[in-house]
């Protein structure tokens, strides 16, 4: 009994960096109706300079603030320049944009700093709760960051007028403008703030699996998956989902088909809910008259 | 990319461009024995390679530039293509030459299956379907479970086959006709496809499905028929990659593997058959002059590391998106109508009323 | 009477089509003006080349500013409010949802709380589904919905675009008497875009009649109504 207990710890732990990296998914889905497949290495890069940072002397709290706000500067960059041109251009195009900007971030990454793993420091004292080896510090504090940062979200989109302007111009653009929404900003600002939460879920992912280009892309599966079970377009349920995969995979990974397939496992989930249940466990069906 | 329809479609025979290429391609290899350069062999290597990749770009385009679906996991049928020529000649004692027809076959199935699902899935969410295919993919190679069968980790090591009835050819040399057969017989079977009714339907359904629908033609089926003749075609792409390389291992068909086709693809030009062949050549250029371009901006840009392919294929595909969204093959196109008009008339050429970058895609 | 919105030699393309032949209209301020035609003479073209939708050519000006350059979100914001065909709805968002939206760009909280009392006065049943799902709404409801957001965004002209479409009668003649108590009470021009020309022409006191993309006639509504030849050619009545 108290192996499964461990497992089901252990599940939330890692469920709790799906969630984060979840959120950021749901974050440019509300805003800009993408899936940003980048959004892993860009999570990635901004951990890159994170490092960068501190390794330069900077302290871990000042680097971390700096980097959330390069990400979101970063990102809203990104939307500006990169992304405004194809706002009219048909879905492919934009895939293949994302997969390019994938593919850079990792590419410069490795070219900057190079492949070989380097170790991130934990804002987070290495020291375990309940004394036993069952649930550290770290892993608690990234449980804690997650759920601050989705309580954030949640009252931005659901109470404030900014985050009703940004899903109105994610869901109708068009109807946005005749409200005066200046919906390109809109966008940008999604990107900006996606960036940021990457940046992030990066920050709290790399002391715990090592920094290296590549330690985002089976983390991003599981985000997606996370965010898909749990519902793309809501943010509670994107981190609910979260925390659901990361048991489930934990539970699975143990009693059946062991720890090798875990990424076959994501990409059943992932199946699976797009099949089944496209607007996840919390998602809202939209009713469209025709 | 309704814009981009082919006039070789209603035009009867083949087009003379594509006669004289094939022709000279398949006496590519004679100007070997007249060379008699020690590392032609090298260059046949090469040819094989972009034959090979021009084939699985072949398929690719199919399902995304005729028919309007998305895949970035097509690595994952040239991974079973491979994995089933590997095993049949390893295990089953299969002839190489056999093994093509049953990758295909056997991938037609896979593609067929995941064609299933990818029905309810459009855009974004049939990319991130098939993008999670593409990660899963490698791992399930390494599966210890199946190891006996794939080799696990080190993957398979094969017999390189030597030319029948004493030939007097290299090895690469007859393996390159191999190749340039089974590319010819490859872009045939699309070429025919798209001539005729089945053809007119995938791209019926691409331009706009719900009208496509209504006129009768059943979408579901054809969708996930295209997928399958997709991921057929990639996997004997596979197959002869499996022959030619004489090895199979799960970290040759990662991500990056997609990536790349959809390099090729984006290079070449979508809904292009010509488009298919630069793609190919295009993606063995860039993966054997990689290390030279990585060599020349570290020393450039005084950079540490190297410069992997990634940074390469990322660039090219953004500049091409907004420069030339319908690749080479598209541009030259152009510039040939271009001409045309110019010449026929005398008058100034006209831009067309709908331009592919300007088409929203109809609401999921 | 001062003239709240001139537009000058408009013209208006869809691609390398043109469909407006540089139009002059002039729409008088606290009055109902009626952009009446058949079907593709250009009205919708002509609401959507107002707000800069649309590639045109010509100038626009608002009160004496010049509106020619501005993004369709910056003339929103100087006070022209568009509803559109086909109503616009925020689909995925509920009926507070839709109506709050425009506190996004009003700067005056209270008059904002205001308005929206009395969006809520001229349509009770958007009250009474205040929290409902806005796709799941009628199609009367959703017009209702379609105005309420234009009043929300305090504006000194509205543009309606078919407000009567796809409506049952005894619904149109509803929302059109509602249309007539905003202007007069709330004291807000609107140019509205027409088929049903009866309609229109009891409701607006001057009238242009466009006809493929060019003025054919304009002059006060009565002028019109009373012109037998007019009427039977132009709007089939």
């Amino acid at each position: 009994m108290e192996l499964f207990i461990q497992q089901i710890v252990a599940g939330l732990t890692s469920g709790a960096i799906y969630a984060c990296v979840a959120l950021g998914l749901v974050m440019i889905y509300v805003s800009t109706d993408h899936i940003n497949f980048a959004q892993g290495e860009m999570a990635m890069f901004a951990t890159y300079l994170a490092w960068a940072l501190i390794d330069a002397g900077v302290p871990y709290w000042g680097a971390f603030g700096a980097t959330v706000l390069i990400a979101f500067v970063g990102g809203l960059f990104i939307q500006r320049v990169l992304l405004k041109p194809l706002e009219t251009a048909p879905v492919l195009s934009l895939v293949v944009c994302f997969i390019a900007l994938l593919s850079i971030f990792n590419a410069l990454a490795g070219t900057i700093w190079s492949y070989t793993i380097k170790q991130f420091p934990s804002p987070f004292p290495p020291k375990d709760i309940f004394g036993d080896g069952l649930v550290s510090v770290q892993q608690l504090g990234v449980v804690a960051v997650t759920l601050i940062m989705l309580g954030i979200l949640t009252v931005f989109f659901r109470y404030t007028t900014l985050g009703l302007a940004m899903r109105a111009a994610a869901q109708n653009a068009a109807s946005a403008r005749l409200m005066g929404v200046r919906v390109s900003w809109m966008l940008a600002l999604g990107w900006g703030l996606a960036a940021s939460i990457g940046g992030i879920a990066g920050m709290l992912v790399a002391p715990i699996v090592f920094l290296d280009p590549n330690m985002m892309t089976g983390i991003l599966v599981y985000g997606f998956a996370g965010a898909l079970v749990g519902g793309i377009a809501n943010p509670i349920g994107a981190v609910a989902g979260g925390f659901i995969v990361g048991v489930l995979e934990n539970l699975v990974g143990s009693y059946v088909i062991g720890n090798e397939l875990k990424l076959t496992f994501a990409l059943i989930v992932v199946v699976g809910v797009l099949l089944l249940k496209p607007a996840g466990l919390f998602g809202q069906v939209i009713v469209r008259r025709v | 990319m309704a814009a981009l329809s082919k006039s070789w479609a209603t035009k009867s025979g083949l087009p003379l461009t594509a006669i004289l290429f094939w022709a000279a391609a398949a006496l590519l290899p004679l100007a070997g024995s007249i060379w008699e350069d020690p590392s032609f062999d090298y260059y046949m290597f090469m040819g094989q390679s972009m034959l090979i990749y021009a084939i699985a770009v072949l398929g690719l385009n199919l399902l995304i530039g005729f028919n309007g679906q998305i895949s970035l996991g097509h690595s994952a049928f040239f991974a079973i293509g491979a994995y089933t020529a590997a095993i049949l000649m390893n295990f089953g004692g299969w002839p190489y030459w056999s093994t093509l027809p049953m990758a295909g076959v056997i991938c037609f199935g896979a593609g067929f299956l995941f064609g299933f699902p990818a029905l309810k899935l459009e855009g974004h969410y049939l990319a991130l379907a098939t993008f999670t295919l593409a990660i899963a993919v490698p791992q399930l190679l390494k599966y210890k479970a199946i190891a006996g069968w794939t080799g696990g980790v080190g993957g398979l090591l094969l017999e390189k086959p030597d030319p029948p009835w004493d030939l007097p050819l290299s090895a690469d040399q007859w393996l390159y006709y191999v190749c340039l057969v089974t590319a010819m017989v490859m872009f045939w079977i699309v070429y025919n496809l798209l001539r005729g009714r089945s053809g007119r339907a995938m791209m019926a359904i691409r331009d706009h499905a719900m009208a496509a629908g209504t006129m009768g033609i059943d979408t579901a089926l054809y969708k996930t028929v295209t997928f399958g003749i997709s991921a057929g075609i990639t996997g004997v792409a596979g197959a002869l990659s499996a022959i030619t390389i004489a090895f199979v291992a799960p970290d040759s068909f990662t991500l990056q593997l997609a990536i790349s086709f959809l390099v090729g693809l984006v290079v070449g030009g979508m809904a292009s058959l010509p488009g298919c062949l630069i793609g190919g050549v295009f993606i063995v250029l860039v993966q054997n002059s990689a290390q030279s371009i990585s060599d020349w901006m570290k020393v450039s840009f005084s950079l540490r590391y190297d410069v992997p392919a990634w940074a390469i294929y990322g660039v090219l595909l953004l500049l091409l998106m907004y420069l030339l969204p319908t690749g080479l093959a598209g541009g030259a196109a152009s510039l040939r109508g271009a001409l045309a008009r110019l010449t026929a008339s005398g008058a100034t050429p006209r831009e067309p009323a709908v331009s592919p970058n300007q088409q929203k895609e109809p609401s999921r | 009477m001062a003239a709240i919105l001139e537009v000058n030699r408009l013209s208006a393309w869809y691609g390398p089509i043109r469909a407006l032949f540089e139009l002059n209209l002039t729409i008088e301020e606290g009055g109902v003006t009626a952009l009446l035609g058949a079907n593709g003479a250009g009205k919708t073209t002509t609401l959507r080349a107002i707000c800069n939708m649309v590639r045109r050519s010509g100038t626009t000006k608002m009160g004496g500013t010049d509106i020619t350059k501005r993004s369709t979100e910056d003339i929103v914001r100087l006070g022209v409010a568009h509803v559109p065909e086909g109503r616009g709805t925020f689909v995925a968002l509920t009926v507070e949802e839709n109506l709050r939206l425009a506190f996004h760009i009003r700067k005056d909280r209270k008059a904002a709380e205001r308005d929206m009392e009395l969006v809520f006065a001229y349509f009770p049943r958007l009250k009474e589904r205040l929290h409902q799902q806005a796709g799941t709404l009628s199609g009367g409801e959703q017009q209702m919905l379609a105005i309420g957001r234009a009043l929300m965004l305090g504006p000194k002209l509205m543009l309606l675009d078919e407000p009567s479409f796809g409506l049952a009668p005894l619904v149109v003649q509803e929302i059109f008497r509602i249309l007539r108590r905003i202007n007069e009470h709330e004291r807000v021009s609107m140019l509205i875009v027409e088929q049903n020309a009866a309609l229109a022409l009891e409701l607006a006191s001057h009238v242009y009649l466009l006809e493929t993309g060019n003025v054919v006639t304009s002059g006060p509504s009565a002028m019109i109504r009373n012109d037998e030849t007019l009427r039977k050619a132009y709007l089939g009545y």
